[in-house]
């Protein structure tokens, strides 16, 4: 079946990929990631469990995938992974929720 | 489905990644690692020997006394005592006392667990009175993990073990304990030193017991490990995912260039997986022989599980290698 997404394109995130044209950005990017993933004030354990936090927000299956890996290499374990996951759901669910404000900013206007 | 071997002779040779000088042991060798028997009181699911409760295999007490001679003919500088549970063979104790007085510096893996059943506890004091230092194997600082890998129950012994290693001094100041990580999965090894970090973090807030160090030791695709993976169609990926990794630094310290390995027969192999995988020492010498005669240079036997041991920072018995 086909469809927008195939683990087998992941492979493709590479310079002769994606990289291959604009090939300058491209390095000037992943010379950029790789250092923002090495150990630094925060290791990289703690980085890839954020990066797969933020893959969850963006819903990105890629990174979810790459991530879910990352994680498993630092030594994270499934209850950590999935922590890192009800981050993602409590921040997201929280965004929604503080939008209330607003609706509470209607209703107060509309009371007399 | 593809045999474990038939996945295994499917990749590129190792053996020819390897420059001649890396191919042979050391001039003097300096472990000898003794292999009590396959008897366990647990069943790890990434048991390369696979080990477990009701295996039999056990040394002869004749085999022990030529381990005790061929340490001092080839001068070895460390005896690295394993199984199995050392601990459930029954002449363990006369072993190492024996050593001991002979001036061997010894290692014992131990499980953790063991030593939380009566009848072994008091493994804990002769390794107090003998001063041997202990690589313990315990695959994660939580239940739930350690339980899934060793058996319902397994974590809270083992932490029970280690409290009782830490009042005879291990971990605490007077003799060394090593911790043992290996990945629970098909992944490889995480960086040591984070690893320590946050195995010390994670043991001495929540239980209250303490160690010296971490070795992360990467899962050897043989065995019941690789048995596993092949059965989830999961073992040409691992394998591959070790090839990508494949690091030339790590070959000059492979540990099979620095040690032997001696099963409960006496028949010798350059590594613990080589013994797993029945692939003896060329030419085929026991124990016996090198009481006799010490110890030659000698080529070792490669095969392609050895990719285990030369991914990424290099794994051994001892942890990284480069």
């Amino acid at each position: 079946m086909e469809t927008y997404y195939n683990p087998a394109d992941l492979a493709n995130f590479s310079g002769d990929g994606v990289g291959r044209a604009a090939s300058d950005l491209w390095d000037k990017y992943m010379a950029y990631y790789g250092s923002v993933f090495e150990d630094g004030a925060l290791t990289k354990r703690e980085k890839s469990l954020i990066a797969l936090a933020v893959a969850a927000a963006v819903q990105c299956p890629y990174c979810i995938d790459a991530y879910t890996n990352s994680c498993l290499q630092q030594g994270c374990d499934e209850d950590q992974i999935f922590e890192a996951f009800h981050v993602t759901n409590a921040i997201r669910g929280g965004a929604a929720l503080a939008h209330g404000v607003q609706a509470l900013n209607v209703i107060e206007d509309q009371e007399l | 489905m593809a045999t474990v071997q038939e996945v295994m002779d499917a990749r590129d040779s190792f053996e020819e990644l390897v420059p001649a000088e890396f191919r042979i042991t050391n001039s003097q060798l300096h472990t000898l690692q003794v292999n009590v028997g396959y008897k366990c009181n647990i069943a790890c699911r990434h048991c390369h020997l696979q080990c477990g409760p009701n295996r039999t295999e056990v040394m002869s007490h004749e085999v022990m006394q030529a381990c005790l001679d061929a340490y001092k003919t080839v001068g070895f500088t460390s005896m690295d005592v394993t199984g199995g549970a050392p601990e459930m063979h029954p002449e363990l104790e006369w072993f190492l006392r024996e050593a001991h007085k002979q001036g061997v510096s010894l290692i014992v893996r131990t499980n953790l667990c063991i030593l939380a059943d009566p009848a072994y506890a008091h493994f804990a004091a002769l390794y107090d009175e003998l001063g041997v230092t202990l690589y313990a194997s315990l695959p994660y600082y939580s239940a739930r993990n350690v339980d899934k890998i060793r058996g319902r129950g397994t974590f809270d012994a083992s932490i029970e073990g280690l409290r009782l290693l830490n009042e005879q001094g291990f971990g605490t100041g007077k003799h060394t304990i090593v911790l043992v990580f290996n990945p629970s999965g098909a992944t490889m090894p995480p960086a040591q030193a984070s690893m320590e970090l946050e195995y010390k973090r994670r043991l001495e807030a929540d239980f209250g017991v303490h160690f010296d160090s971490l070795v992360c030791i990467a899962n050897n695709p043989s065995g019941r490990f690789a048995e596993a993976l092949n059965a989830k169609d999961k073992l040409g990926k691992y394998l591959d995912r070790l090839i990508a990794a494949f690091n030339p630094g790590t070959l000059e310290g492979m540990m099979c260039r620095d040690q032997l390995s001696v099963d409960y027969q006496g028949a010798l192999y350059d590594c613990d997986f080589n013994q797993a995988l029945g692939l003896k020492i060329r030419p085929e010498l026991t124990i016996f022989d090198l009481a006799r005669d010490g110890a030659k240079v000698r080529e070792v036997v490669f095969a392609n599980h050895c990719y285990g041991c030369t991914a990424g920072a290099g794994s051994s018995c001892g942890g990284e290698t480069a």
